[in-house]
């Protein structure tokens, strides 16, 4: 009878009950979406973290240089002697990145609340060849035709005891396989595809790095959306190359949860004062662009969207009901003229509300999957700019490295552009939320109309219908 | 069955009070056949609000079967109208979106009758009520004097010990008036039910041996034995 009953009078006001649970399902389909293109953005968001970390790395430590510590580049020569030619090639330590010590990176690793820490030294190798003027400044192709070229590789030593945390965990090997533990000291390497494509390697190929020629074990590609490193070599071979025995200039730190994050970085700043430490939070402050528009728009704009739709969903599923409770007085007022206890008659008004709950429930789910998906087809691609100051990796190198010798657009500017598909995904919180605040939505109509029904005296009831 | 003494009963009518009933003394005997004559407003309808359980007097007591129904709690007065009182209403007050025999089954609800149970009694009230071929019709489907026919089986499903009519031919041409006053009387015969019915119609107080007369809400008795007690 409760079945029957229920299916028959929402079958019977229909229009009014397709009113209710179509506008529960608009507010539940715009919980869904706004969940999926959050969710988008932060994924996004991680994609952009994962290609500067690896996955697996909570924070990074790093140092600025002092002002005038770090070398650089000298053409000597006696002011107004002839044009000479020259070429050559340097490797050192990415020039925006102080060094720190291999003992620091023990340090680190004992900290409490850290899982594990490792280093890492991102080189920069540059060959270079032209003419100059000694004493004319440094040398331009501004001045007439092109006198200058360089060729800049980035390279990172990894420590390949622990490649879980650091620069090779968020990459995927394409071809030939990863270091194995007795690479240790040996002259191998790892290239990154884009490198490897453009240079005509492959797993099996030779790369000449500061001279000598490394094996290249295999070809990776940089975490989605990213880019990594061309070359990465073993840390103690890097160490030699780069003349920085037992030091690394990133430390790549894996904190034993994320809610210690915070903890272990401030225990870190604790233990090197004047180092900088990066945690996803900060680093993800300093995304900028579209990313962080689209992000901040399903944030702000498209919650409060859905608060307000789900509330004059409410409000309209609250009203319609206490209208069929009103214009079914009679009806009631039989039921417990009939004997039926308050609690049956409230129990069938909230049925039918539940009903259209569900049904509303079950239209939104189906709209937010529609909104997820037009979250992915509109949103498509988001590009991302990370400022080089918070790029400790390759971007760092190259960017600083393109401030000092300015060798054209092909080193990009002063900050590092990521590339990430947004991918509007519905998480099963976000459809729990949903599907409970429709059904609470159907009860709620429900409860209000049942609230006017316990409170309706039979009596009462019959005499308004005479 | 029922005594009722000294009922009073006020509604509020703007800032005056005004007695539908005025100290009302009744005594109704089990198995006997009352009639409730009245114009309209004279306190038929309140009158039979009470002795359905379906109001409580201002003051004075109601007294079913020895319970004074005035003190029972709200949920005593639930049960007694699901076990011993049955209605029949002048519009029928049938459920528009169940068939005939489901709404004779809702009847059957507060007393947790298995379905099969209640589908078999249900069927059998319509049968008692000549509409056994008429059970998967919606209200909308029958005559008038169909859907008062149904109404009545919803009141006997139960087997209860009291029907009360209000008005029950009140929307009724004549000749349907007839045959639905006559079944009622069958009933009653046939089952020994005590059978109120309340009306402004002469000719159906007049088939009651007693009618009560409400005026003002005030009541007096009068005796259709003596002038034949039957309806010309």
């Amino acid at each position: 009878m409760f079945f029957t009953y229920l299916l028959r009078e929402l079958r019977r006001r229909r229009r009014q009950a397709a009113l209710v649970s179509l506008g529960l399902a608009v507010g539940v389909g715009l919980v869904v979406t706004v969940g999926a293109a959050s969710s988008a953005a932060s994924s996004a968001q991680d994609q952009v973290l994962h290609s500067l970390y690896g996955v697996g790395t909570d924070l990074t430590v790093t140092k600025a240089p002092t002002a005038g510590s770090g070398g650089g580049f000298h053409f000597g020569g006696a002011a107004g002697s002839a044009p000479r030619s020259f070429s050559g090639s340097h490797i050192g330590s990415s020039p925006g990145l102080a060094l720190l010590s291999n003992t620091d990176v023990t340090k680190v690793a004992a900290l409490s609340g850290v899982r594990s820490a490792v280093g890492g030294l991102s080189l920069i190798s540059i060959t270079f060849s032209g003419q100059f003027t000694p004493g004319s400044g440094p040398p331009s192709s501004t001045t007439g035709p092109p006198s200058f070229s360089a060729n800049t590789v980035s390279i990172v030593g990894v420590d390949i005891n622990n490649p879980a945390v650091g620069p090779l965990s968020g990459t995927t090997l394409l071809s030939g396989h990863y270091f194995a533990s007795s690479d240790q000291d040996a002259q191998v390497a790892l290239l990154d595809a884009s490198y490897a494509k453009q240079q005509g390697l492959k797993a099996g190929s030779t790369v000449t790095l500061g001279g000598s020629s490394y094996r290249v074990l295999g070809v990776v590609s940089p975490p989605s959306g990213g880019t990594g490193s061309d070359v990465y070599i073993p840390l103690e071979r890097a160490q030699a190359l780069g003349s920085a025995a037992n030091q690394v200039n990133t430390i790549y730190v894996e904190a034993q949860s994320s809610s210690g994050v915070s903890a272990v970085s401030r225990e870190v700043s604790g233990l090197l004062p004047s180092a900088t430490v990066t945690t996803a939070a900060t680093l993800a402050s300093q995304v900028s662009s579209s990313l962080g528009a689209t992000s901040g728009l399903a944030g702000s704009l498209g919650t409060w969207l859905a608060v307000i739709v789900l509330i004059v969903a409410f409000a309209l599923a609250a009203m319609l009901s206490l209208s069929s409770v009103s214009a079914r007085v009679r009806e009631f007022g039989t039921l417990k003229a009939l004997g039926w206890r308050t609690r049956r008659v409230v129990g069938q008004i909230l049925g039918e509300g539940l009903a259209e709950g569900v049904v509303g429930a079950t239209l939104g789910v189906g709209l937010g999957f529609l909104g997820a998906y037009l979250v992915g087809r509109i949103g498509g691609t988001v590009k991302t700019v990370v400022g080089s100051s918070t790029f400790p990796r390759a971007g760092g190198a190259l960017a600083a490295a393109a401030g000092r010798f300015r060798p054209g657009a092909a080193l990009g500017g002063g900050g590092h552009t990521v590339t990430v598909h947004l991918n509007g995904t519905v998480g099963l919180a976000t459809l729990g939320l949903a599907v409970g605040l429709a059904v609470a939505g159907g009860l709620l109509a429900g409860g209000i109309g049942g609230w006017r029904v316990a409170r309706l005296q039979p009596a009462e009831a019959l005499r308004q219908v005479g | 069955m029922y005594e009722l003494r000294q009922v009073t009963k006020l509604y509020r009518k703007g800032r005056k009070e005004v007695a539908a009933l005025a100290r009302v003394d009744l005594e109704v005997a089990d198995g006997e056949f009352l009639s409730i004559q009245g114009p309209t407003g004279s306190g038929k309808t309140t009158l039979m609000l009470l002795l359905g359980a379906l109001d409580r007097p201002s003051s004075g007591s109601i007294l079913l079967d020895g319970k004074d129904l005035s003190q029972l709690r709200s949920g005593q007065l639930t049960d007694t109208r699901a076990r011993t009182l049955g209605f029949v209403f002048q519009n029928y007050n049938l459920m528009p979106t169940l068939t005939a025999a489901e709404n004779v089954q809702a009847a059957l609800v507060p007393l947790g009758v298995p379905p099969n149970e209640a589908r078999r009694r249900a069927r059998a009230a319509l049968d008692d009520v000549g509409l056994g071929e008429r059970a998967g019709f919606y209200p909308l489907e029958l005559s008038g004097g169909e859907q008062q026919r149904v109404a009545i089986a919803r009141a006997l499903v139960k087997e209860p010990r009291v029907l009360l009519a209000d008005e029950p031919t009140g929307n009724l041409d004549e000749g349907t008036r007839d045959e639905v006053v006559a079944l009622l009387e069958g009933l009653r015969s046939s089952r020994g039910l005590t059978l109120i019915v309340a009306t402004h119609d002469s000719q159906v107080a007049r088939r009651a041996p007693r009618t009560a007369v409400m005026e003002k809400g005030r009541l007096r008795i009068r005796n259709n034995q003596s002038n034949g007690g039957q309806a010309e």
